[in-house]
């Protein structure tokens, strides 16, 4: 599974990608998390960030941030 | 009802002198922060649930090929609704201007979101009541309204990073969310703000508390009450550098008015330190050339301190 946390680099952008961390930790999966700051890159997906990515998909974009639990939601729904 | 209860714990209950420094500044703390957390809950709240309706994609899409003018008044508005990090300003700007949304209009809704959020407003109201607050509002939105006006005309298009005109970006659907959601995201949203803001809060409020109580009002009133022509100027260049969320500046800055310091020069502060900050030309510095970028600064930065002298002398 590949998680794509995307964002230039603010505080919140950081917390996305703790979440990200937490959750696969949480849900004992497989995944790879990568962080992108490329705007170009970024822009392929969304105009908000922070934004999550999962298999390709995104899966959410902007704050607030979604919370653990929502997040695996999410995360587990491309699995 | 609030304020008898401050004057109770203060007065009452831990028998302080009601004329006294430090009843004074314990009677304003705790009857501020009750007051202040209580507006801040519901509004922030409200407007995060009319917030819920309008993401950037939506905005976007309704402001793309809008005419100068209506699309300048548009994008004041939908600035104050549309959720908004500044992290995002890059990837908005691009993804604004890429879709077709002319220059100028996206320089008005780059003005008023930051400055005109309900954070400020919210505190405003709180502290001085709802006619300031809407002052600060109107005035913020024509501000954005003609400042963006003003930059598309200038027609310094080429002074856009030439890569942003090059980009692809997604066009994104508009995902439609339930009612149910929306709820979810305004107590989501309320309750992170709520928890990232309170030591600010709390902290301009002691700060407000302790001028309240013990700062001499000649002090603030010879530097920077009405009389002195400068002030103004003055609180727009300090407010530059600074960046903070409008609910950690407005106690102090309620606890100067009431010591003094003029109005107008005091919403002139709060409007630079929250429109044109320093960490945000940073942002933009990514897709803006520096002559777009000073322009940008210079024009909101007049217009703003217009605004201070305007109501230094009407209020």
């Amino acid at each position: 599974m590949e998680i794509k946390v995307l964002g230039p680099g603010c505080a919140t952008c950081h917390k996305m990608e703790e979440l990200a961390q937490q959750a696969v930790k949480e849900l004992n999966i497989d995944a790879k998390i990568e962080k992108v700051g490329d705007i170009r890159e970024i822009m392929k997906y969304t105009m908000s960030t922070p934004g999550l990515v999962v298999n390709g998909k995104l899966k959410h974009s902007g704050k607030p941030l979604p919370g653990i639990d929502k997040l695996k939601e999410l995360i587990e729904s491309e699995a | 009802m609030l304020k008898q209860f401050a004057d109770y714990v203060t007065y009452t209950l831990l028998k302080l002198e009601p004329a006294g420094h430090i009843g004074d500044a314990l009677n304003f703390f705790i009857y501020d922060t009750l007051k202040i957390f209580l507006l801040l809950t519901t509004i922030v709240f409200a407007v995060a649930v009319i917030r819920a309706h309008f993401p950037p994609e939506k905005t976007r899409k309704i402001l793309s090929h809008k005419k100068v003018f209506i699309g300048n008044v548009m994008a004041s508005l939908l600035g104050i609704v549309t959720p908004f990090c500044s992290c995002s300003a890059v990837p908005l700007f691009i993804g604004f201007v890429e879709s077709g949304v002319p220059l100028g209009v996206t320089f008005s809704f780059l003005i008023s979101s930051p400055m005109v959020n309900e954070v400020a407003l919210v505190m405003l109201w709180g502290l001085f009541g709802w006619k300031i607050a809407l002052i600060y509002a109107v005035t913020g939105v024509v501000l954005a309204i003609s400042s963006g006006i003003v930059i598309g005309r200038l027609r310094m298009e080429r002074y856009v990073q030439d890569y942003v005109w090059e980009m692809k970006v997604a066009d994104t659907d508009i995902v439609k969310t339930a009612f149910r959601e929306k709820i979810a995201y305004a107590r989501g949203y309320t309750s992170e703000l709520l928890r990232k803001l309170w030591p600010y809060v709390v902290a301009g409020i002691g700060v407000g508390a302790f001028v309240h109580g013990y700062v001499p009002t000649d002090f603030v009133v010879r530097y920077a009450g009405r009389d002195n022509p400068f002030a103004v100027f003055a609180a727009v260049l300090i407010g530059i550098p600074l960046y903070s969320n409008a609910a950690g500046t407005i106690p102090i800055v309620q606890a100067l008015v009431g010591k003094g310091m003029a109005m107008g020069t005091v919403l002139a502060f709060m409007m630079s330190v929250t429109a044109i900050s320093l960490p945000e030309a940073v942002i933009l510095k990514n897709v803006l050339k520096t002559p777009l970028l000073v322009t940008f600064f210079g024009i909101v930065g007049i217009g703003i301190v217009i605004v201070g002298y305007l109501f230094n002398a009407i209020l």
